[in-house]
């Protein structure tokens, strides 16, 4: 086989400008597919954690039923406060969980003493929140807090950029929430604006937040009932797992099956929560697309320039079949020269690929979406490396191929009498 | 006793070409001993190439029989042939056919390593040796492209002769070399067979191969006419 494989590398040197052409063409097909997966992967990650960071975390916890029908943000299906207080001890005891934010959700009518109209709520507990979505205080377009005291304190309120400008609201101003409880009594109660939140995309990008006692309060609860616990895990690629083992460990606690109809818990993860999880399996076809290209391009590179190496060599074929050069050891000499390209194509694409990564990395790429900064960090992680150079080389056989058979059933008469 | 090395009956070989039938050969019977120098002469369209290319392996007759090395070739498979040939059988053609980005000593190793699989230094031993015989182990690391075309069809020859081979085939081995030097080959296979008893079996119009020859076939249209000796 080194042989061989000497013998290929010697015939690809005596043409090595259809060589260098196209080990090039494929250079430029790896070093597209490599930077194009680094930075969509940079991209993708950095839209998730916005997404988890700022609002949603990385996990959520409702009583069965409540994400089906959260627009209407129902009070109806709040956790009980011996239940939420059970799941707070099971979240602290879970290794993966780094923190955990109880929430109170409703929905409830904005006053700012002249007009009226209606808000998303959340009732938070700040440091808890802050803990578990970190970015939600980057959102700040304006604060009035310290910034010693995470988001906001009792009596304060944040409410939405959309909002704070519609109703021609800043911060400082005193304005009236009104929401109408479980029991359909209605309360109404002043909050000092706080803050005001740039919006972001996704499910609760456009809400407002008071301190979760406010909240309760207003909507004459007693005790620690909540609607929705979100949660920050130490690695987000471990999200599934540890959802499994919530469910588990929340059929024990309720007594209840596992079973997603019949538990008395649901757990999501944070794609199950938001329409972003369908950008990113887009974000990941066009990688797959990318890819496809690429094998397009080595294909027809390799089989091109393979095609040409048997036809320009016919009688040298007719020769060394005549002398009794086997036809199999014929077409590995040929696949040879197929998979010599490839590999020369995915080692140099592939080393300046990692050097264009590392110059992104340096040159701190960065695009604006209004107020949203996306630095990107772009990253390729080995298994991409492989699993490409693995693609590429299996492609150049594959193109390598056709050629290779050909000059291995030619006629050595036939060979020889070429022209 | 001499050994019959190549024995054919009836040998017959038709084409078509379109409509027309050509009957390459038809139906010749003739007898090569083992170690013999054998030219077999004719003009252009005699089918001295294509009896050439039954013997060795590379065609396959239409009808008759031939034994070579008493096996009857006309029944082996493409990679048995291929096989037979690298055991038994060296090539040496009118262009030389040496591949071109390997060296004289790569070229002549070459079936050593494509074909028979000889370890490395039985290999180095070999080339040597054939490089001393053909008396070009001066340039043993030049190229076919830095060879003259003396030099290259003594490489040549040396590559038909590698593997130890019990006959050469050689197709018109002189057509492409100035007289001085075809005399020096001619006189070089001659001397390879007097030391090492390798048969040659050439097709040619080189008068000075057939006044070496000794046993000379004439051929026309596709018939043996005539067998002697120079």
């Amino acid at each position: 086989m080194i042989q061989i494989l000497g013998l290929a590398s010697r015939n690809l040197v005596r043409y090595y400008r259809r060589t260098l052409l196209t080990a090039g063409l494929i250079v430029i097909g790896v070093v597209a597919v490599l930077v194009f997966t680094a930075m969509s992967g940079s991209f993708k990650d950095h839209m998730i954690g916005q997404i988890t960071d700022s609002m949603l975390g990385h996990i959520q916890i409702h009583r069965q039923g409540y994400v089906a029908s959260v627009e209407s943000l129902p009070l109806n299906l709040n956790i009980k406060p011996e239940m939420a207080n059970q799941i707070d001890d099971l979240l602290s005891e879970t290794e993966e969980v780094v923190s955990s934010a109880p929430r109170l959700k409703f929905a409830g009518m904005f006053s700012d003493f002249k007009e009226t109209t209606n808000i998303r709520l959340n009732g938070i507990l700040p440091e808890r929140e802050h803990r578990t979505v970190p970015l939600l205080a980057d959102r700040f377009i304006e604060k009035a807090q310290d910034d010693e005291k995470p988001l906001l304190t009792e009596g304060g309120i944040l409410i939405p950029q959309l909002l704070a400008r519609g109703m021609n609201v800043s911060v400082g101003d005193m304005i009236v929430i009104v929401a109408t409880n479980e029991e359909g009594s209605v309360n109404g109660r002043r909050f000092t604006v706080q803050g005001i939140l740039e919006a972001v995309t996704g499910p609760g990008g456009r809400d407002g937040y008071l301190h979760i006692d406010d909240a309760r309060a207003l909507l004459r609860i007693e005790g620690n009932e909540i609607n929705e616990i979100a949660i920050r895990i130490r690695n987000i690629g471990n999200t599934d797992n540890v959802r499994e083992t919530l469910i588990r460990r929340l059929a024990e606690i309720t007594g209840r099956p596992e079973s997603t109809k019949k538990a008395a818990l649901e757990v999501h993860t944070w794609d199950q929560l938001t329409p972003f999880s369908n950008i990113a399996a887009m974000i990941d076809l066009l990688d797959i697309f990318v890819r496809v290209l690429l094998v397009g391009i080595v294909m027809i590179s390799v089989m091109n320039v393979m095609i040409m190496a048997v036809y320009e060599r016919i009688r040298e074929i007719g020769t060394i079949a005549a002398i009794g050069t086997p036809p199999a050891r014929i077409l590995w000499m040929f696949i040879s020269e197929g998979f010599l390209i490839g590999l020369m194509g995915t080692l140099i694409g592939t080393a300046i690929s990692l050097v264009i990564i590392q110059a992104l990395n340096m040159w701190q790429v960065t695009f604006a979406f209004g107020r949203q900064v996306i630095t990107l960090a772009p990253a390729i992680a080995t298994s991409d490396i492989l699993l490409i150079g693995a693609l590429v080389l299996a492609i150049s056989v594959v193109g390598s191929l056709q050629p290779a058979l050909k000059a291995a059933r030619m006629d050595p008469i036939a060979a020889l009498r070429h022209v | 006793m001499t050994d019959i090395l190549v024995n054919s009956e009836k040998l017959a070989k038709q084409y078509k070409i379109g409509e027309v039938v050509v009957n390459a050969l038809g139906g010749i019977d003739f007898k090569i001993e083992t170690g013999a120098f054998t030219a077999f002469v004719g003009p252009s369209g005699s089918g001295k190439s294509t009896l050439l290319n039954i013997i060795g392996c590379l065609d396959k007759p239409t009808t008759g029989k031939i034994l070579v090395l008493e096996t009857d070739v006309s029944g082996l498979n493409r990679r048995k042939a291929a096989a037979f040939r690298g055991e038994n059988i060296g090539f040496i053609f009118q262009d030389f056919n040496l591949i071109p980005v390997l060296s004289a000593a790569e070229n002549i190793e070459y079936p050593l390593i494509m074909v028979q699989k000889w370890p490395a230094g039985r290999r180095r031993r070999r080339v040597s040796e054939l490089l001393e015989a053909v008396d070009l182990s001066a340039q043993a690391d030049n190229r076919p492209d830095q060879l003259s075309g003396g030099q290259k069809q003594r490489v040549a020859v040396a590559r038909a002769l590698a593997a130890g081979p019990r006959m050469v085939l050689a197709d018109e081995p002189t057509a492409n070399l100035d007289s001085e030097t075809a005399g020096r080959i001619i006189s070089l296979m001659r001397s390879i067979r007097d030391s090492f008893g390798t048969t040659f079996i050439f097709s040619t119009h080189d008068k000075r191969i057939v006044d070496k020859a000794e046993q000379v076939f004439f051929m026309e249209d596709g018939l043996l006419r005539q067998e002697g000796a120079a």
